[in-house]
């Protein structure tokens, strides 16, 4: 296997309106590794999404790809005029060079196979989700980078999601980079979190991350407690978080 | 039947089928005051090729490119909204052929033929433009189909899938620009929008995939000729608007239709 990375954005920087959007970002993306780039709001992660597909040029800094990578992307919204006559069917085909029992397979794997012959503008969030997911697997990307998948779907929804980008990544073994703002729903799903402030402010495993003091001054403490109370349940009970845990629903339940 | 009736109808046919696939991504990629544009500064193309005597159909496809090229370059440095930019070329070229031509006094231009049309005034040299500049426009857009409708559905998606995305949207501009400009002839600058864009709405309620609606627009604007050449002949109306009319009708009677998507 060849062990150089898919993509490595060195000393990236980007102006725009005289603000510093994205300061001196590093970082790299390997082969078939879940990574998930977590931050506030307007804190340019669209913008690195960006200048990581090559949309937007940085004004200092390199992005090496590897040779030949192949990428499948998948938009944060995709608005398509009521005008245009689209069904689900034809945008697939769209994909340079598929054929009809690749697009059956893709949307399949999606499970929204059923949707073939629909009109793209009556689909709901989550099908339209699926279907750019299914669309981007027709291209049999090295790389899927997904920014914020899982906008407009409701939570039951989101997880389902993920769970399908986790088995999606073991099937097709294609590395992930996804954009997501809650990082207690993808934490199971992810090996990398880089937490972005327009500079990275700490990046690694999820665990690590989430008990990085500059997470925490990112987030508040409020959505650290969050994340711990997660991890608290997929982890032994004994855990050094346990006490904190046990007390906060207390204090919420006075007649318990 | 007369032969200037029969040049009018190939003209007209002519010109319908080629602003139908070409209307449907006016239609959808929302340019229609871009065509607006480009047609009123037809007129100045009109002006300069009496000023440097040259042939006038190639004059006004020259203007509409550069103007449709200065526009995308005016677009892309953002210097004022889209729609403003769009309103200021537009009245300002219409103005200044207006007063280019007024400069003229020895030539006589008949301003109501450029600006309505004059359809049955097609002369054999017309209807080699017509054919000749649309069968160009034809192979291209085949050629071209799958990227400018992946550039029309999204632009990002469509460049990280290796669309030459700028280059893709300098082409539907010179389509759109080589259109208008053969276009003139039949309905004249004030009315040349018209004609891409309605028989491609009135499609819409029919088709079920882009290239339906393409071809259905063509074929709604050739029936729109047949019946407004006719209407013309037998009622002795101006036959550039009567083609309008008889689009804007079709266009209605698809809305009595129940809405089949």
């Amino acid at each position: 296997m060849n062990t150089t990375p898919l993509i490595s954005l060195d000393k990236l920087n980007l102006h725009l309106n005289n603000r510093h959007i994205i300061q001196d970002v590093s970082f790299t993306i390997e082969e078939n590794q879940i990574t998930t780039l977590i931050g506030p709001n307007g804190s340019g992660k669209s913008t690195l999404v960006r200048l990581l597909l090559g949309l937007q040029r940085p004004d200092s800094g390199t992005i090496s790809n590897r040779s030949d990578l192949r990428i499948g992307y998948m938009p944060q919204k995709l608005h398509i005029e009521p005008t245009l006559p689209l069904t689900v069917e034809r945008f697939m085909k769209l994909a340079a060079g598929s054929r009809r029992s690749e697009i059956e397979e893709a949307l399949a794997q999606v499970r929204v196979g059923h949707l073939l012959k629909n009109p793209m503008q009556q689909l709901s969030g989550g099908e339209s989700q699926r279907v750019m997911l299914a669309r981007s697997l027709l291209r049999k990307p090295q790389l899927l980078v997904l920014d914020e998948p899982v906008q407009g779907v409701d939570v039951t929804g989101q997880i389902e999601l993920y769970e399908l980008i986790s088995r999606i990544r073991d099937k097709y073994r294609c590395a992930v980079f996804m954009v997501s703002h809650d990082l207690h729903l993808v934490m199971a799903s992810t090996d990398k979190v880089i937490c972005l402030n327009h500079h990275i402010c700490c990046s690694g495993h999820p665990e690590k991350v989430s008990n990085d003091p500059s997470f925490t001054a990112l987030f508040g403490a409020k959505g650290t407690a969050n994340l711990a109370l997660y991890s608290h349940k997929h982890n032994h009970q004994h855990d050094t978080h346990g006490d904190v845990i046990v007390d906060q629903p207390c204090k919420d339940h006075d007649h318990g | 039947m007369a032969d200037f009736l029969v040049r009018a109808l190939l003209g007209g046919l002519g010109v319908a089928a080629i602003a139908g696939p070409l209307g449907a991504f006016v239609v959808w990629r929302r340019m229609a005051y871009f065509g607006d544009t480009l047609a009123h500064s037809a007129l100045l193309g009109i002006a300069i090729g009496i000023l440097f005597d040259i042939n006038l159909n190639l004059a006004v496809v020259i203007c509409c490119v550069v103007l449709a090229l200065l526009l995308v370059s005016m677009q892309r440095r953002r210097i004022i909204a889209t729609d403003t930019l769009l309103g200021i070329m537009a009245h300002s070229a219409l103005s200044l052929g207006l007063v280019a031509i007024s400069f003229f006094p020895n030539v006589r231009v008949d301003l109501m033929s450029y600006l309505f049309g004059d359809l049955l005034a097609i002369s054999r040299e017309d209807l080699w433009w017509i054919y000749g500049g649309g069968l160009v426009v034809m192979l291209v857009l085949i050629k071209t189909w799958d990227w400018l409708l992946a550039f029309t559905i999204n632009e990002d998606l469509a460049r990280v899938e290796g669309v030459p995305v700028n280059f893709v949207h300098l082409l539907l501009m010179l389509l759109v620009a080589t259109v208008i400009a053969i276009a003139m002839k039949i309905v004249g600058v004030l009315l040349i929008t018209s004609l891409l864009i309605i028989p491609a709405a009135t499609a819409r309620r029919v088709s079920n995939t882009p290239e339906r609606m393409a071809a259905t627009a063509s074929l709604l604007g050739m029936v729109s000729v047949c019946l407004g050449l006719l209407a013309s002949y037998q009622w002795d109306t101006p036959a550039g608007p009567s083609v309008v009319v008889a689009a804007a009708l079709l266009f209605s009677i698809s809305h009595l239709l129940p809405n089949r998507q």
